[in-house]
């Protein structure tokens, strides 16, 4: 299984260099055949599938993970999901404390790191190849995956690092090391590292690399083919300006503008099927029998499990490590709390705006129909459901609201790009939190990786380097194998924060600032 | 009278000069004491990078002192020098809802509030800081022009 792979081979457009065509391809064939001389064997062990299906094991590793969360923590995620509501609105939120990283800014701005080409082309990819049940299956994985955020941004917070001056630093390499000390587990250290030196090479890769190279491919689709390297120095010009030159107010613009493109789509996505409101209940009814029989998908029951949870896995993050590093600056006496917050980021990013995603595809028809068995006409040869013009991922995702609207394509390559330049600036700062974990704080360190970040942009725009883009899909997937483990070991640790926290809660020693007085109901499983 | 309290909302910019003036003059007359409040306009739901979240704590305690220094402790030495007797206060969020709610909490039997951008076209369309404390203040509300 290759993710984000499958999502830019189907999303790309052959991407050049500005040089001779031989050349171009001479170098591309150099750096692919070096790197998936060297790599090849580990990312064909990340994304193995299970003996006899082509569930991928490292896609199992994510859903268990959130369903044995799930389980520990009562269902945290539906019983405490009004009290996350409540947290992002600032109920419990000391007035006195005003200035500071509210829960609202915390969650928004690890959002604006995940939500993106997940949502928009890895949805269209999932039902392309699922079907309609894909939907449904996505939707439980990203409702499980709301407790693996829990835990992780819980701990995140616990275990951070406030320094002297007044900034912090936090994420799973200092829950893995103070975390195991505290615990009296061995080993924290050495998982720190790894999972540093992973979050490093996803950072380089899927968290820039792939990223440039679809905010070319869509910059290219709508202006006319141009050589990818203009895109990268244009993109890493003006992220070395952000993050080198400190040049905020692009990043503040960024940081203001995704947010409401994501507001944006989903507002898009509503006024579509409330056109279409006769259609919603076929909609469903599709997604609902498409999950438990296939509607004729190959691969049927299993086909639509299979890429529901696989997309969601990777549209949300959840237990890859990434958000407990965004979420762990917030100012909170109370650790967990940030933990309900977190819960909320794959609710949005999956259960909203994925599901909305898929409606509008379902809903638009773009997925054709045999008119014979009234199943969907299976594209045998592409290995998927054939579209009108054949197209799939984000093409698939734009035709389908281009079917409402035909304004919308164009508005959508400038999504995409905002949503690519958005996850880079967020991944910069995650590699750059491992790059000081590891050689500690300092300028002359900082500089080196936010450099070779930079020039590793031009090379993501410029070249079609599928082994590299593979070797990052596999290295932010190690970080959940780490993480996850580390999770396991660390929940008991966060099963008494919130026994705490609810037993305070309840008692009335936490005040609640807004909204009044009334205690929160389904906070515990005993309310 | 010395139970008396009035409430400055303080910009420190000139308008502000001349409000905390006219306020000094106020209490200086009726023997009433100032509680000049400045507000550094903060919104929780206003997106941040994940910079400036790391940074915002510390950014916080900057703000904070340097509004205290610049802005807040010279006025209270001017009230101190004029006789009257004031006491700062510096918080940070809705400016109009803050200084209204600063009259309410110490009692106090007016606020004084500077007229600035009252008459721009974007304060005739989402309400301007003295026209938005006197709808919501429960106490008489003088802007001084």
């Amino acid at each position: 299984m290759r993710p984000l792979s499958q999502m830019a081979a189907a999303c790309i457009a052959p991407l050049t260099f500005a040089g001779p065509a031989a050349a171009q391809s001479s170098l591309d064939e150099t750096i692919n055949t070096i790197f998936a001389d060297y790599t090849g064997w580990y990312v064909s062990i990340i994304f193995a599938d299970l003996p006899g299906t082509n569930f991928s094991w490292i896609a199992l590793w994510l859903v268990v993970g959130a369903i044995v969360f799930t389980i520990y923590f009562g269902f945290i995620q539906f019983k405490g999901f009004m009290h996350s509501i409540r947290l992002v609105k600032g109920d419990y939120s000391d007035p006195d404390d005003a200035g500071e990283v509210s829960h609202f800014q915390a969650l928004a701005t690890a959002l604006s790191g995940t939500v993106g080409l997940g949502n928009i082309a890895g949805v269209a990819v999932a039902v392309g190849i699922g079907g309609p049940g894909a939907t449904f299956w996505m939707v439980v994985a990203g409702l499980f995956g709301m407790a693996t955020k829990f835990t992780e941004c819980t701990l995140g917070v616990k275990y951070r690092n406030e320094y002297d001056d007044g900034t912090v630093s936090g994420g799973p390499m200092y829950y893995m090391t103070k975390g195991f000390r505290e615990r009296g587990l061995p080993g924290g250290r050495a998982f720190a590292m790894v999972f540093c030196v992973f979050t490093i090479l996803t950072a380089v890769g899927a968290g820039n690399m792939f990223q440039a190279n679809q905010a070319h491919a869509q910059l290219s689709g709508v202006l006319g083919g141009y050589p990818g390297w203009i895109t990268g120095v244009i993109l890493a010009v003006i992220v070395f300006a952000v993050i080198v030159g400190g040049l905020k107010s692009i990043a503040r613009v960024t940081e203001k503008v995704v947010p409401f493109m994501g507001i944006f789509y989903v507002l898009v996505s509503l006024v579509i099927l409330l056109r279409n409101y006769d259609e919603i209940l076929w909609a469903f009814g599709q997604i609902f029998e498409g999950a438990f029989t296939g509607l004729g998908v190959a691969g049927g029951f299993t086909g639509a499990l299979i890429q529901g949870f696989r997309r969601a896995a990777f549209s949300n993050e959840a237990g890859v490590g990434s958000a407990a590093i965004a979420h762990s600056a917030v100012r909170t006496k109370e650790p967990v709390t940030e933990g309900y917050v977190a819960l909320l980021e794959p609710f949005i990013d999956t259960v909203v705006i994925c599901t909305m995603t898929a409606l509008v595809i379902v809903i638009t028809g773009v997925l054709q129909l045999d008119p014979e068995t009234g199943l969907y006409a299976w594209n045998a040869e592409a290995g998927r459901i054939a579209t009108e013009g054949g197209v799939q991922g984000v093409e698939l995702t734009s035709a389908a609201y281009a079917e409402a609207f035909s304004w919308f394509p164009p508005l959508l390559a400038v999504s995409v790009v905002l949503f690519a330049f958005s996850t880079m600036l967020s991944w910069s700062y995650y590699g750059m939190k491992a790059v000081t974990y590891m050689f500690g704080e300092g300028k002359v360190q900082e500089l080196v990786y936010k450099t070779i970040f930079c020039l590793f942009i031009i090379i993501g725009s410029a070249a079609s380097l599928q082994p590299v883009i593979d070797f990052s899909d596999a290295m932010l997937f190690s970080m959940a194998i780490v993480n996850i483990i580390a999770l396991y070991l660390l929940m008991p640790i966060v099963r008494g924060e919130l026994d705490s926290y609810v037993k305070r809660l309840r008692s009335g020693e936490i005040k609640k600032y807004k909204g009044g007085d009334k205690v929160q109901p389904g906070v515990t499983p005993g309310e | 009278m010395q139970n008396q309290i009035y409430v400055v909302a303080y910009e420190g910019n000139q308008d502000g000069t001349r409000v905390l003036d006219y306020a000094i003059r106020q209490a200086s007359r009726s023997g009433a004491s100032l509680n000049i409040v400045h507000i550094l306009e903060w919104s929780p739901y206003q997106f941040l990078t994940n910079e400036e979240i790391e940074e915002r704590h510390r950014r916080r305690g900057e703000e904070m002192k340097r509004a205290q220094d610049a802005l807040l402790q010279p006025a209270l030495d001017k009230a101190g020098q004029a006789g009257v007797e004031a006491i700062g206060t510096l918080k940070f969020g809705n400016v109009v809802q803050l200084v209204a709610k600063a009259a309410t909490d110490c009692n106090a039997e007016q606020i004084f509030v500077g007229r600035s951008g009252a008459q721009s076209i974007g304060a005739r369309i989402f309400g301007s800081v003295p026209l938005g404390v006197a709808q919501i203040a429960t106490v008489p509300t003088v802007i001084v022009p």
